[in-house]
Order: structure tokens, then sequence, then C-alpha cells
């Protein structure tokens, strides 16, 4: 019962800064990022894993935040939109997703951002079916996704020929 | 106004500035508000379609850790009425009356039967857990073909039958009679808008000043500002209604909702801020849902394939209530006066039940109605074709409305449509052939291959014939005001919202350019009742038309007012001059007069200088509506071309493509993607999306691994054509509403297409959705 919940002492590295914090023990990672920690950029859309909204890194793999309780992110590294956007890694993705109107509402679009860098940083091949396949498992309900293929295959395309010069 | 004046018929594809700050996960959604003092609220909710609430205990719940209130359906009757949505045009439609919590019966899987409010959400929902109910479970009401025949849910009204409607043009008996007449029995699932972004509220009341201030993910700030204020006893002025960022709303997000009810009730109650943050197993029980339908729907056919008339029955399935204010109307209708929309002929008949039953509630989901009367019409042209053996397409050419305005046989009047340049630029822009070509191939090897195309209609930015009418309290029109700001730059507040389509980029186009600045020199504040003149919000395709026009008609009398102002300066007349780039120009040589900023700094803090007869007015307002036009009509065709797996029923989309038309298009761009968004949903809706219910009625899609939306890999791309048009004649921009044009007319397509290859392959068309692999294989006979 919530009175008197076990709590639990994790040191987590959020965007950079060493967090110390007592967790209660069944507060998910996405409601400490949120709650505790104010990164509101971490969107709760399901909050069972089918919605995508609410992917973070951790260390260098995107999770859903909602479906980690914040107690097992002891001694990891999470990386967040706000995170990502303050190191500039994601520039060239977040223009290619303005230009092309490829959010609306922009609620599932962190993580859909995280995806699609996560899948241009794979190093699979892509082509449009490819990034599909990679988009499962995160809903977007407002655009049909055509915009967001695009924006994440002209990035591709972009980081790929920058790093051949 | 000249046309040069005007934006041009296609405008500037400019993104949305406020995405960039979405982008860098700096979104500012309800739930993200500050919200350190807030309590939270869960819902103990009805497991049970239909059962009597025999007694509840909550004096375990009271005394859990944490919990500061806890109010059942009899306790908060004493503090807010109930609700019923009832429409002056239709008197003897049964509205029965709706509370926030269930009183005595409740009547949904998921209807809220208890509220907590507690220190944390979790604190509050294991309060939830420890009321203890007893219910008295009752026979639910499910099946809308027996609806009229079996006991009311609602005893005191006597009828599960909400409203009856016939309707026939004069003479269609005799019209209708004889001749061919292929009929179409369509059944429509229940589906609804999932918008990422669930429903949320932030209250705080000050019992001091009895003022109730609201943050809340809604479409309608001034319709809930209205609502709220009536149905807890307030002052409607002392309620505010604010709406940040909100993440998706379809439709669904512009109703009055008893949980948001419940939780002002709980902000009153308390004199402190409460929140209430619907998790998604909550949006799915308790959102608005749709579409439930079925209909018998007949095309006749007279000599030479002439096109006589269509006639129709629906079974409309609303759930327990009508929502509220707006009632239930809005699907039938759409089936009532739009029928056979882009086509010319005789007559039409056609009845309407619209009935209760015990399953979640339903209401105007993106589209209403347009989705099922564009597959209902364009099923019937595509089987009337084969009758005739005639290609699907000449068929239809040879039939297309025309020669307008024309007064259509459901009653309705189109000023124009825009079929004719609509199908020109399909054959212009798509290689029919090579598709056509493709599915004989395709079907000549043994696969299950077809295309299929509908014609569409799409009512936009209605006028005040309905809720007006209906004695509704919801308006028809926007308004703006629109400020110049010491530094030179504009500010406009307008009564339009944004839930994602761009549309506050699309006014603050219009405002540069009436005011000859650049869209960053524009500020725009929209989602506060307490700023923003009385609106209708967004709904219906109509925040451009209406809200747009209201702000170009103000920033045009900000605009008349600049250049008085500048003439004083320069001893020019008015109207020898211009602006642009931020300045005031001559007509004549282009040079520059003065800028905004001088011009906006003298106003401001030396306005002598401008003599002692006229004060400067640096703020101008203005309101619209539509009076006399009814809808502006978008019209367009979307073609589909699909494949089957034999072996395991699975559909894949290998082609979509819209074309469309919408006058005078601001920001092509953001069209774009909104007819792309629509058709994710039109197509979503056809394919899988099904709010799915147990015997006992029992929601059985509570979570979205059991309600399927559309992901990026069930897609394809979706290909856009944009159709020249005739202009609207009206006194406005001639803007049309393009938010549920893709929605409309993609379903349709995708069912012609599908019917196209099942027919080609041997097997019978389908019309009973959604088009699950099971009844798709059994369609093709191979199952």
């Amino acid at each position: 019962m919530s009175g008197t919940e076990a709590r639990f002492d994790v040191v987590v590295r959020v965007n950079g800064i060493e967090h110390t914090a007592r967790v209660p023990a069944r507060e998910s990672l996405a409601d400490f990022l949120r709650d505790t920690l104010g990164l509101t950029g971490t969107h709760l859309g399901c909050e069972e894993g089918q919605c995508g909204a609410c992917t973070v890194m951790l260390d260098d793999t995107p999770i859903r935040a909602c479906l980690m309780l914040a107690v097992q992110a002891d001694g990891a590294t999470v990386t967040t939109i706000e995170g990502l956007h303050a190191s500039g890694e994601i520039a060239d993705l977040q223009q290619a997703f303005y230009e092309r109107a490829a959010l609306q509402c922009g609620f599932c679009t962190s993580g859909m951002v995280i995806a699609g860098h996560a899948l241009i940083g794979s190093g699979a091949e892509l082509d449009r079916d490819a990034v599909r396949v990679g988009l499962a498992g995160h809903i977007c309900r407002c655009t049909g996704y055509h915009a967001i293929v695009d924006a994440i295959m002209a990035t591709a395309a972009e980081r790929k020929g920058a790093g051949d010069d | 106004m000249t046309d040069l004046d005007l934006p041009g018929v296609l405008g500037e594809r400019v993104p949305v500035p406020r995405t960039r700050r979405l982008l860098a996960g700096r979104g500012r959604y309800t739930a993200d508000i500050d919200h350190t003092r807030a309590s939270e609220i869960a819902f103990l909710r009805s497991p049970h379609a239909h059962a009597r609430i025999v007694a509840i205990d909550a004096v375990n719940a009271r005394a859990m850790p944490g919990v500061r209130l806890v109010l059942t359906g009899a306790d908060i009757a004493e503090h807010c009425q109930g609700f019923a949505a009832t429409s002056a045009l239709y008197p003897q439609m049964l509205a029965p009356v709706q509370h926030p919590l269930a009183v005595h019966v409740a009547r949904w899987h998921g209807e809220p039967v208890a509220m907590v409010v507690a220190r944390t959400r979790a604190q509050a929902e294991d309060a939830c857990a420890a009321i203890d109910v007893e219910w008295e479970v009752l026979e639910p009401m499910l099946d809308p073909a027996t609806a009229g025949s079996e006991p009311s849910i609602h005893p005191e009204l006597g009828s599960n039958v909400a409203l009856h409607i016939d309707q026939a043009s004069e003479g269609a008996t005799r019209v209708l009679s004889g001749g061919m007449q292929i009929g179409v029995d369509l059944t429509f699932n229940r589906h609804t808008g999932v918008p990422i972004e669930t429903r949320s509220i932030l209250a705080h009341f000050d019992p001091q000043e009895e003022r109730l201030e609201i943050t809340m993910s809604h479409q309608c700030p001034h319709q809930m500002q209205v609502e709220f204020a009536e149905l807890l006893g307030l002052a409607q002025h002392r309620v505010r209604i604010r709406t940040p960022d909100v993440g998706g709303a379809f439709g669904i997000k512009q109703q009055l909702y008893g949980d948001e009810l419940a939780a002002c009730v709980a902000a009153v109650v308390l004199g402190r801020p409460v929140r209430f943050i619907a998790d998604r197993a909550e949006a799915l029980l308790s959102d608005v849902q749709a579409r439930e339908h079925r209909i018998s729907a007949r095309v006749h056919l007279g000599d030479e394939g002439a096109l006589k008339g269509f006639s129709l029955s629906d079974i409309h399935a609303i759930g327990p209530y009508l929502q509220y204010p707006r009632s239930n109307l809005g699907e039938s209708r759409a089936l009532l006066s739009l029928t056979g929309a882009p086509y010319r002929f005789e007559a039409f008949s056609a009845s309407v039940d619209i009935v209760f039953q015990n399953k979640g509630m339903c209401g105007h989901y993106r589209g209403v109605g347009h989705p099922l009367v564009c597959a209902v019409t364009e099923a019937l042209m595509d089987a009337a074709a084969r009758a005739l053996g005639e290609d699907p397409i000449a068929f239809r050419l040879r039939h297309l409305a025309e020669d307008f305005p024309y007064k259509a046989p459901t009653g309705t009047n189109y000023e124009r449509l825009a079929f004719a340049q609509c199908f020109d630029a399909l054959e212009a822009e798509v290689d029919l052939d090579g598709i056509k070509g493709e599915v004989a191939a395709a079907r000549a090897n043994g696969r299950v291959m077809g295309w299929g195309i509908a014609a569409f209609v799409e009512q936009t930015a209605r006028g005040p014939g309905f809720y007006g009418q209906g004695r509704q309290p919801v308006s028809s029109r926007d308004g703006a005001v629109v400020r110049l700001e010491p530094s030179g730059t504009i500010r406009c507040l307008s009564s339009i919202t944004e839930q994602g389509q761009g549309t506050e980029t699309g006014v603050r186009q219009l405002v540069a350019r009436a005011l000859g600045v650049s869209l960053d020199q524009v500020e725009m504040v929209t989602g506060d009742t307490a700023v923003s003149p009385h609106g209708g919000g967004t709904w219906g395709s109509r925040a451009m038309a209406i809200g747009g026009q209201a702000a170009w008609n103000a920033a045009q009398q900000l605009r008349a007012e600049v250049l008085r102002l500048a003439g004083i300066l320069t001893g020019e007349a008015p109207e020898a001059l211009d602006i642009e780039h931020g300045t005031v120009t001559g007509k004549s040589d282009r040079a520059v007069r003065v800028s905004l900023a001088e011009l906006a700094e003298a106003a401001h803090f030396r306005p002598d200088t401008f003599g002692i007869e006229q004060q400067p007015q640096l703020t101008a307002s203005a309101e619209y509506g539509p009076l006399t036009q009814p809808f502006r009509c978008g019209t367009g065709i979307q073609l589909s071309q699909v494949e089957l797996d034999a072996g395991t029923g699975q559909l894949t989309l290998l082609r979509h493509i819209v074309v469309h038309e919408a006058g005078r298009v601001v920001n092509p761009l953001l069209v774009d993607e909104q007819i792309r968004g629509g058709v994710a949903q039109g197509l979503g809706g056809f394919l899988f999306e099904h709010c799915d219910y147990d015997v006992e009625g029992r929601a059985l899609a509570t979570s979205l691994a059991q309600y399927r939306v559309p992901q990026a890999i069930d897609l394809p791309d979706i290909e856009l054509i944009h159709a020249g048009n005739p202009p609207f004649t009206d006194d406005g921009l001639g803007i049309v509403g393009v938010g549920e044009a893709g929605t409309v007319g993609a379903g349709a397509a995708l069912l012609n297409a599908l019917n196209d290859a099942l027919i080609g392959a041997g097997g019978k068309p389908i019309y009973d959705l959604p088009l699950s692999p099971p009844r798709l294989l059994r369609a093709l006979g191979a199952l």
C-alpha cells in the first residue's frame, strides 16, 4: 500500500547529470523523469509499452520509460529528448521533422525522434519499408507516418553523405 | 477588396513554429503543467455493462492513506446538475438525464461510479479498489437490431429508440419503384479517435471569489466555460478554461465528460487544485466511440443505367446516453443529407433509428458520418457499374452532379462541387491504365489484387443551422482581436484552438499577409476563454475557414487604421499607401514612408502626433460565422490499390491516392499533412480498429494491444494531387476546411478496391467491417 511503500536509493545519470534519489518501489522510470526531475518531454500515452511516446535512451538503447521501474535504472545512464536536444546531436533530424510537418500534436514526437535517431544510428541499410518496420511500436495518430518516413530517410541520407566526406 | 490583397489561392508551405518547441521536448500538455499542490483523481468504474448499484460502502476508502475526498453518484448529485443533450430541431428525441457519476444504475462498462481524490494517483487508485459496491447485474441491451423491442435501459423513457426519422423526396416512392435495384447491407464497426494524449484536466477553485480556473485538453474551451458554469451553478464570467498544447483530439475532445465534470466538483468541494489524467484503459472505456451502424442501402437504376436514386435504412447504436451538449444526430444526419452527394439523381428515401444500448458512450469522431455515407454511396456505385458492365470511373463520370447551385433530393444545397476538376486531375496525374494493367497481370498469376475509387464530399465550416437552431450553446462563429504593439509587432488573440492541425499558423499567415509583416512579427494566442472572443474552437473542419476569416477581417480593420495614421504623418491619402515588410510604403513609388515600429511607438506614446480629432485605434476585433451558407463543401476522390494474401488473409495496401479540392489553400504543407493523417484514421477504422464487446457487454479493447491503430508498417505512402477549383462566391476568403477530408473517403476507396480484388478472384464482396483476415478469407471462399 502506498502509505507504507518501500523506497530505494538510486543513482541515475540523466542527460549528463548524476541524480541521487530515494524512489518508491513501484514508481516507473517515466514518472521519475517527469515528476521528480521535471523532464516532461517524456510523454505517457499508454503506460503499457504500446505507444512508444515515452521512449528514452538507456545507455545506447531506446527503451520504454513506462515499462521500467525507476529502481531498475540504478546505475544507468538515461538520455531523454531534452538531453538529445541540448547536445545538438539530433538537430538535423529535428529540422527534417520541422520542415516536413512530420509532427502535428507533438505528443508521440519525443519517442518518434528518438526511434528515428536510433534507427539511423544502427547502421542498417534504410529504405522506406525498413524505416516503417523500424518504427514498429511507435504510434502517431496525426500524420499517417508518410512525412515521418520522409524526415528519417532524408536525415539518414544526409548523415551518410557527411560521413563519406 | 481586390484579389491582390488576398493570400494566393495556393499559399506558402510554411512549417508550424510551435513544432520547434515540441521537437525539443518542451511541449506543455495538461499533464505537464505545474501541479505541485494538486490532488490526484481516480475513478471507480462499472465492471458491468448494466447493473443496479444496490449499495456503495466507501468507509474503508475514505480512511486510506492520502485520501482527501470520496464522492459517489448520490453524493455528487448534490453539487451539480445532471445533463441531457436535447435539440429543438428534434423535440421528440428521447434525452435521458446523465450524471457525472452513475446514480442507482450503471449503463456501460467503464461508467464512472465513484471518485477518489488523494495525494497521489496511486493512492487514489488504491482507495478505489477499497470501495465496496453491491451490484445487481441487469440484462445488457447490446444488439441494436432488437433495441426497439427490448425493455428500455431508461425505464422512465419507455423506449430504446432515441429518435426515428423518415425522410423522402417528393414522389420518391413512385420514382424508386421498379427498374433495376441493387442492394448492399453494410455493418460498420465501432471505433474511436485515440488521441495519444489522453483526456486531462487540472482544476482549481477559489472559494472566496467563486472562480473556477481550468486547464484541460479540449477542442472547445468556450463551450466548456458555458457548460461547467451552468452545471456547477457558477457565474460564467468567473469560469476560465485554458487549453495548452493538446495531444490530438479528432472530435474525441469536444464534449462534456462526466469524469471531467466530477473533477470540477472535487475542485469546488475541496477548494484546492485537483487533477485527472485518464490512463489508456480509461480512455478506451470512456472516450466517445463512433460509427456503429447497420445500413441497408439500395441504388435504383432506370433505363440505360440512369441513376434514379438511393434508398436506405439505418440503425445507429449510440450507447446509453446522448453525448452532451451536441447529441448524436450527426452521423445519421450525414446519411440523410449526403447520400449520393457527388451525383445527380431523382429521388431519395431513408429511415433512421438512433438507439440506446449498454455499450460505451458515442460521439462525433473525425468525419462524423461522412465515412459511412461515402462507403454506402460508393459501394452502391461500384455495385451498379458492375451490374451494368461499365467501367467504375466512366459510370461515375456520366452521373456527376453539375450546373451549380444544385439542390439534391436529400434536400442538401450544393453551392459548388469540384468533381469534374478532380476527375480531370486524377486522369491527368495517375496512370490508371497502368494500375489496371498491373491488377490484370497479378490476377493472371493467381494473385488477389484489386483497385477502387471513392468520390467524396466534406461539409466544412458549418453555419448555425444545426446547433444554433437546435438551441444548443455551440458557437458556429469565431472571433479575433488583432493588436499593434509598441514594437510594431502584431498580437492576434483568436478563439480557434490548436490540437496539431497547424491552424494557428494558417491564421498567423493571414494576419501577416493582411498587415504586410513577416510571420515572425505576429504572435498568436489561442486556447484561453479569458483572453479571446467567444467562439466555436476547432471541430467540423471549421477553424481555418471561420476563425481565419475573423482574423483576416480584424487584420484588415487594423490595416486601414495603420494606413490612416501613416497618411496623417505623410500627408498622403491612405489609399495611396501600402504595407510591406513591416513598413508603410507608397503604392506608386514603393518607397518607405514609415516603419510599423516607428508608427506604433508614436501612436502608443505620442498619440497627439496624429491630431486631436480621432484617437489612434491600435486594437481591432472581428467576429465571423456563416449566416446563410449552411456549409462549404470540399470535394475529392481517393483511389486504393490492394492485394490480399489468399493464404493468410493479410491485406496489403499497395497504393493510396487522394485527389482533393479545398478552395483557397493558405498553407499547402499543412493541408497535405491533414489529409494524410485523415487517410490513416479512415483506413484504420475499416481495417482493424474495433471497440469490441463480449456477449455481456464488457469492453474487450481496453488497451492498445487489443485496440489496434495503424502503425507505419500498415500504411503505404499517401500520394496527393490538388485539383483546380472554381472559387466560392460568398463574401469571404473562400477557405474550405480539410480536417476530415482524408478520413471521409479513405475507407470507401479501400473497400471498393478490396471488393474488386475479391470479385476478381471469384469471391464475394464484403460489407462487414472491420476487414479482419478471417472475414476476408471467408469472402474469398478460402475459409
